[in-house]
């Protein structure tokens, strides 16, 4: 079985693994305790902090321990909302964004924010101009993904950052990083991020834990009642052990970016030219996209009875992206980038890790040709 | 930013020290090397009693910052070097002010000084001479000779013809340890790494004492003064501190029932311990984080009374100093987000509700006498003590050391 899913979740480090193990089973103290073990506890806690610090290129008081990207962004998001209603109510997001921001402006905009959507590319990007001419005087926040979950597009970040900063200083900008960390560089301080989302599973972290990036100085309303953990900001008795392993492997996915860019770019570009000699199949992202995303639609068939059928053949890849698939309506990413609904509701993700080699995207290759010559019988022989 | 060759260092009251002015420079010369060990691309060269960094590519803003902080230092010029003949000088006066942000409107001026007699200009001809073709490359600039906005100056010696214009203020005082050895008492509040900072930029050693009460305070209280005594070690290279075990002194002191002087009762114990350790360290003063007025303990009452029990001289470098100004002092060597952090230290504890601000000498020498064992707890605390050695950037090694919580393999 090869596993082509890691937009979706990544096999922890056995490194991980075995600091969380270890971690949990020598320090349970409570970090807020002020008994020898809460203190030792809580060293490893600042330890785990400066270690995400270090590898985000920012300070150690701008990390803020969560639960994952749908607690960061929630965070991020309501609280800038909530904190600084007096500046005004509006909100400049994407009409590509992941649930847990998507859905947490919908949210907002029931309680009376207005929020623009902006429209994406054919290529599923927004441009700078694009942002800046959708900024109003009243706008508190604009919030854009790094690297869509759905297509892998990737947003001008710096870009955005700049042009948004350059005319209203004022206006703070969130970014969701959870598919971009690790896999494309990107510089919190020059792209002039006041808030980033990270997510530990996305990276070869543990599962339930992330982080929220908060430039000093900004102040959030928190979400949670509660002890006043994370200098009051997330409340909630740290989960040091996963904040440890967290901490290795931002570390790890820092170092090895780089080459783990390079070796991906060349797996995807192999894979992108077999799926162009397949004309039943139309690509959904673009050249330029981040490395380790591929997406295509089958247009006419379920994607789910692909799915299935590449499964047999031992190969594990995504239906839209994992937290939308298992509804079956059209893919509101690719609707936005201008798809057509049958080819919206047919979308196939393919993810790639660092343990895939040439032979094994050969042989997904293979699988899918396999498959498409099969539905195809089907679909002939149905008409 | 213009592509500097050197640093000059000014140096400030002790270039009149007359026969000692040697024992001076060689301090600081020592202070300015070991803080280079970081640049080792770097040459210091000491000429005509000043001293001039050579940088050899390496950045002048990132030196300068950390020589900033080299006590003895007035201020600090990043220089350009280029040979001492007239057709050399004016290029480089040019390329120094185009380098640097000319908008419309700048004003400058020129102030040479030919302190090589040989060379054909004299100082006055030379301002216009280089003057001049400034004005022509740069259109935007102007001349005012009473307030420029640059102002150029440029020395003419033998060995070669420096330009420079910013002149960065720096820390000043005594080189490192040219004035004797002090014991600071560090409690963990603001005032205290205050005065050792100011001690130190005097020209004093110090060494750092301090008193803790665990379990009566956590083990974070005395972290938070190693951590203090850290960034104190940042300005000097390392530092000592003792701790010294006060709980079973606090516990006498506050079951002899005198609630309203304890705290004058604590001051004045710490002071014999304090005195104890400086004899064994061969250090000649105190130094406390007292200003006048501040808190009970430190009116002119509480001061005399409390002073008394030693017979070193106390000094006391914030004495006249306001709050708002120690807290400026704090943030800019460091220290106040440490001090800030909210963990009880001894003096906190055991506060009592209305302290005196006048108390009587008589009655608390009475109270004193009447506890028997106050002398023999104090030389006990003095033998208990640990020292540890602080150096930046270095983990500390303690007595009863165990496996590190803190396992590198884990991050």
């Amino acid at each position: 079985m090869k596993y082509f899913d890691h937009a979706a979740t990544t096999p922890p480090h056995e490194e991980v693994v075995r600091t969380v193990a270890e971690v949990m089973t020598q320090h349970f103290g409570n970090p807020s305790s002020l008994h020898r073990l809460g203190e030792d506890s809580g060293k490893l806690l600042s330890r785990a902090r400066e270690v995400c610090a270090e590898s985000l290129r920012v300070s150690p008081e701008e990390i803020i321990f969560t639960s994952g990207a749908t607690e960061s962004n929630n965070l991020a998001i309501q609280g800038v909302m909530t904190q600084y209603r007096q500046r005004g109510n509006h909100i400049v997001t994407t009409a590509i964004e992941h649930p847990s921001v998507y859905e947490t402006c919908k949210q907002l905009e029931k309680q009376g924010c207005d929020v623009t959507y902006l429209p994406v590319r054919a290529d599923g990007t927004v441009t700078a101009e694009d942002v800046l001419s959708a900024l109003r005087d009243n706008t508190v926040l604009v919030s854009i993904m790094h690297v869509n979950n759905e297509t892998g597009a990737m947003q001008p970040i710096a870009e955005i950052g700049n042009v948004i900063k350059n005319h209203y200083p004022r206006i703070i900008f969130h970014v969701d990083g959870v598919q971009g960390f690790g896999k494309l560089p990107l510089s919190i301080r020059d792209s002039r991020i006041d808030l980033y989302s990270l997510s530990a599973h996305k990276f070869r972290g543990p599962k339930g834990i992330g982080l929220l990036y908060v430039r000093e100085g900004l102040m959030l309303a928190p979400l949670l009642a509660g002890g006043g953990q994370e200098r009051g900001r997330r409340s909630g008795t740290e989960n040091v052990p996963y904040i440890v392993g967290m901490a290795k492997a931002v570390r790890l996915a820092a170092e090895q970016q780089e080459h783990y860019a390079k070796r991906l770019y060349k797996l995807r570009h192999i894979l992108i030219e077999g799926l162009q000699q397949l004309p039943e199949l139309e690509l959904n992202s673009a050249l330029s996209g981040a490395p380790h995303i591929v997406h295509f639609s089958y247009p006419g068939m379920k994607a789910e009875t692909m799915l299935h059928m590449l499964e047999e053949e031992g190969f594990i890849v995504s239906t839209q992206s994992a937290c939308s698939s298992k509804r079956s309506e059209p893919s509101r990413v690719l609707l936005a980038m201008n798809k057509a609904p049958d080819c919206a509701a047919s979308g196939i993700r393919i993810s790639l890790g660092e343990e895939h080699t040439d032979e094994d995207v050969r042989q997904l290759l293979r699988a899918i040709e396999n498959t498409v010559g099969r539905l195809q019988q089907l679909k002939g022989g149905n008409s | 930013m213009p592509q500097y060759d050197m640093l000059l260092l000014r140096f400030g009251e002790i270039t009149v020290k007359g026969r000692n002015r040697s024992r001076f420079e060689k301090a600081a010369l020592a202070h300015v090397k070991e803080v280079l060990r970081a640049y080792p691309a770097t040459e210091v060269k000491n000429e005509y009693g000043r001293i001039y960094v050579v940088l050899n590519g390496q950045p002048a803003s990132e030196v300068s910052e950390e020589l900033r902080n080299v006590f003895g230092i007035t201020s600090i010029s990043p220089v350009m070097v280029t040979g001492s003949h007239i057709e050399q000088i004016i290029p480089m006066a040019i390329r120094f002010i185009e380098s640097m942000n000319i908008v419309e409107g700048t004003t400058f001026k020129v102030n040479a000084r030919r302190v090589w007699k040989k060379f054909p200009v004299s100082s006055q001809e030379m301002n216009q001479i280089i003057s001049a073709p400034v004005l022509k490359a740069c259109p935007n600039l102007r001349v005012d000779v009473h307030r420029p906005n640059i102002e150029l100056r440029i020395e003419v010696r033998e060995q070669g013809t420096y330009l420079f214009s910013e002149v960065i203020p720096a820390a000043g005082g005594f080189p490192r340890g040219t004035n004797g050895k002090a014991l600071l008492l560090l409690s963990g509040g603001i005032d205290s790494p205050v005065a050792g900072w100011s001690a130190m930029r005097r020209g004093l050693e110090i060494e750092c004492v301090h008193f803790h009460s665990y379990p009566f305070t956590s083990k974070k209280a005395e972290e938070k003064v190693i951590d203090l005594a850290k960034v104190l070690a940042g300005y000097y290279g390392q530092i000592k501190l003792h701790l010294v075990p006060f709980t079973n002194i606090q516990t006498t002191l506050a079951q002899s029932g005198h609630e309203n002087v304890m705290i004058t009762l604590m001051r004045r114990a710490m002071l014999r311990i304090a005195t104890a350790l400086a004899e064994r360290n061969n250090a000649m003063a105190l130094v406390t984080g007292d200003s006048l007025g501040q808190v009970a303990s430190q009116t002119l009452a509480s001061m005399n009374v409390i002073g008394r029990v030693t017979s070193l001289p106390l000094l006391r470098p914030l004495v006249m100093t306001d709050k708002e100004e120690i807290i400026g002092l704090a943030q800019r060597i460091g220290t106040y987000d440490l001090s800030i952090l909210p963990y009880e230290d001894c003096c906190t504890l055991f506060v009592p509700k209305s302290p005196t601000t006048n108390p009587n000498l008589r009655i608390i020498e009475q109270i004193e006498a009447s506890l028997p064992q106050l002398n023999e707890q104090i030389e006990e605390a003095v033998l208990g003590t640990e020292t540890v050695m602080i150096r930046p950037g270095e983990a500390i090694q303690r007595k009863q050391d165990e496996e590190p919580v803190v396992q590198d393999k884990w991050f």
